[in-house]
């Protein structure tokens, strides 16, 4: 296998440069993606016949949550590399993909919050699902403000990426046991998202959302990875060629 | 090897017994705020025995972060961990006999006061035993597990109010089991699947802690 790939992201300046040119694509993929499984999503797609028009948060709130759940797993990875290769761009990568995950669980908690008031007749219910995102939010506030707290920034780094190795070897642990907690406390809940077999009508925008919510997330994370290139590479010369051809 | 396990337990223990308030400060933590519950909620007792699980966990997951902040703390300053750091043997071994160390002092003081604030609690005297497998199982993760955070902040100031927040959410298995095998006494069902997720974790942290707790040391140093 060629690792050339790999090791070619170890550079600041080719990383600026090829992600200039996938950033298009990625946008413009979102955007349709986004578009088309909204409209068919919130319009077309047929009502449920146990919840009405109220699930159609379903193509917000389920995308939300599996970008918040990956982008955490994401953030382990970046940590691993940051730490065995001393890949700069790992560091970066950890750093600009934290506030998104945060945002993207903040999404999905709230949007499940609303789904909540139709479903089960109150906006929070101490749920397994919630209950694991509310965690999972800490997590990612955890992170951040680790991230904020060391000035040196390779320290801050190396930091956040043990913190994140450690979080994502409990995940599972947690995850489990909340579910576990849930089941002795509560009576069985309804469950939303293990309906029996969703109609094709219903989960392909619902897959299209998924799709334009991964795109989304990877257009915000390559803007705010090359902003934070610049002001690390601020003193190079390709960096300050790069910022001149932009004013 | 074993020698230096033996010198620096040795150490440990003299370094905490010259300065005893510092030993007592995090149990009389746990006292008081066990003791704000029956005031904050009423001493009604069957109330108080459906909270006590809780309200003892939640405290020893408190005074143990408490008592936690401290952990690394004078040895950064004064230099001695940097020594750890430089040393032939392996950084996470020695760690791990200061974090059990810390246990020995905190968590098994813990563990041998729980019975009486259960009592306190009007929890009934056939629980008190599970109270205690829960916490000697339990506390040896909150020990680790908070050594990790402890190590990742040691160079920082105002480090207490972050430890927390970036170990808290690490607790909740814990917490979730410690008090779901107090419950499940409580109601006079078996408690071994509880012991056994418990005793579970700790050799899981065992065995994973000492290595990210050095991690973070190294880091730490470092700056």
């Amino acid at each position: 296998m060629n690792w050339s790939f790999f090791h070619k992201l170890g550079s600041p300046k080719w990383f600026f440069e090829i992600s200039g040119r996938w950033l298009p694509w990625f946008a413009v993929a979102s955007a349709l993606l986004l578009l088309v499984g909204a409209v068919w999503g919130l319009v077309f797609a047929p009502q449920d016949y146990q919840q009405g028009n109220s699930f159609r948060i379903i193509y917000i709130h389920v995308p939300a949550a599996f970008v918040a759940q990956s982008c955490y797993i994401m953030l382990a990875v970046a940590g691993v590399v940051g730490l065995v290769w001393r890949m700069k761009l790992a560091d970066v990568a950890l750093k600009c993909a934290a506030p998104i995950g945060a945002w993207m669980t903040f999404v999905a908690l709230v949007t499940g919050a609303i789904w909540g008031k139709p479903t089960w007749g109150t906006y929070w219910v101490w749920d397994a699902r919630l209950t694991s995102m509310l965690i999972l939010l800490f997590l990612y506030f955890g992170i951040i403000a680790l991230g904020q707290a060391i000035s040196n920034r390779e320290t801050s780094a190396k930091a956040t990426a043990v913190l994140a190795i450690v979080g994502v070897i409990n995940i599972p642990i947690i995850k489990y046991s909340v579910e576990w907690w849930n089941t002795l406390h509560q009576p069985a809940t309804f469950k939303i998202t293990e309906k029996p077999a969703m109609p094709v009508e219903m989960w392909l925008p619902l897959l299209l959302m998924v799709l334009g919510f991964y795109a989304l997330f990877a257009v915000s994370l390559l803007m705010r990875m090359r902003v934070e290139v610049l002001q690390r590479e601020g003193r190079t010369r390709w960096a300050r060629e790069a910022l001149e051809k932009m004013s | 090897m074993r020698r230096i396990v033996w010198l620096l337990f040795c150490r440990e223990w003299r370094l905490a017994w010259r300065r005893p308030g510092d030993l007592l400060n995090p149990l009389v933590f746990f006292a008081i705020v066990i003791s704000l519950f029956p005031l904050a909620v009423g001493p009604e007792p069957g109330m108080l025995r459906t909270m006590a699980p809780g309200v003892i966990w939640v405290a020893a997951l408190l005074a143990t972060l408490l008592s936690l902040d401290g952990l690394f703390r004078s040895d950064y300053e004064d230099g001695s961990l940097e020594q750890w750091v430089l040393s032939p043997h392996p950084l996470a071994l020695m760690v791990l006999v200061k974090v059990l160390h810390h246990w020995l002092i905190c968590g098994l003081a813990m563990v041998v006061l729980a019975p009486l604030f259960g009592l306190m609690l009007a929890l009934p005297a056939s629980v008190l035993p599970v109270l205690c497998l829960s916490l000697l199982l339990g506390t040896p993760v909150l020990s680790l597990l908070g050594a990790v955070g402890a190590a990742l902040t040691v160079g920082l100031k105002g480090g207490g109010v972050l430890l927390a927040l970036l170990i808290l959410p690490l607790y909740i298995p814990v917490l979730i089991l410690g008090t779901g095998a107090i419950d499940a006494s409580l109601q006079g069902m078996p408690v071994t699947g509880y012991a056994l997720w418990l005793g579970c974790l700790a050799v899981l942290s065992l065995s994973l802690a000492p290595i990210a707790i050095a991690a973070g040391l190294r880091i730490g140093v470092s700056e």
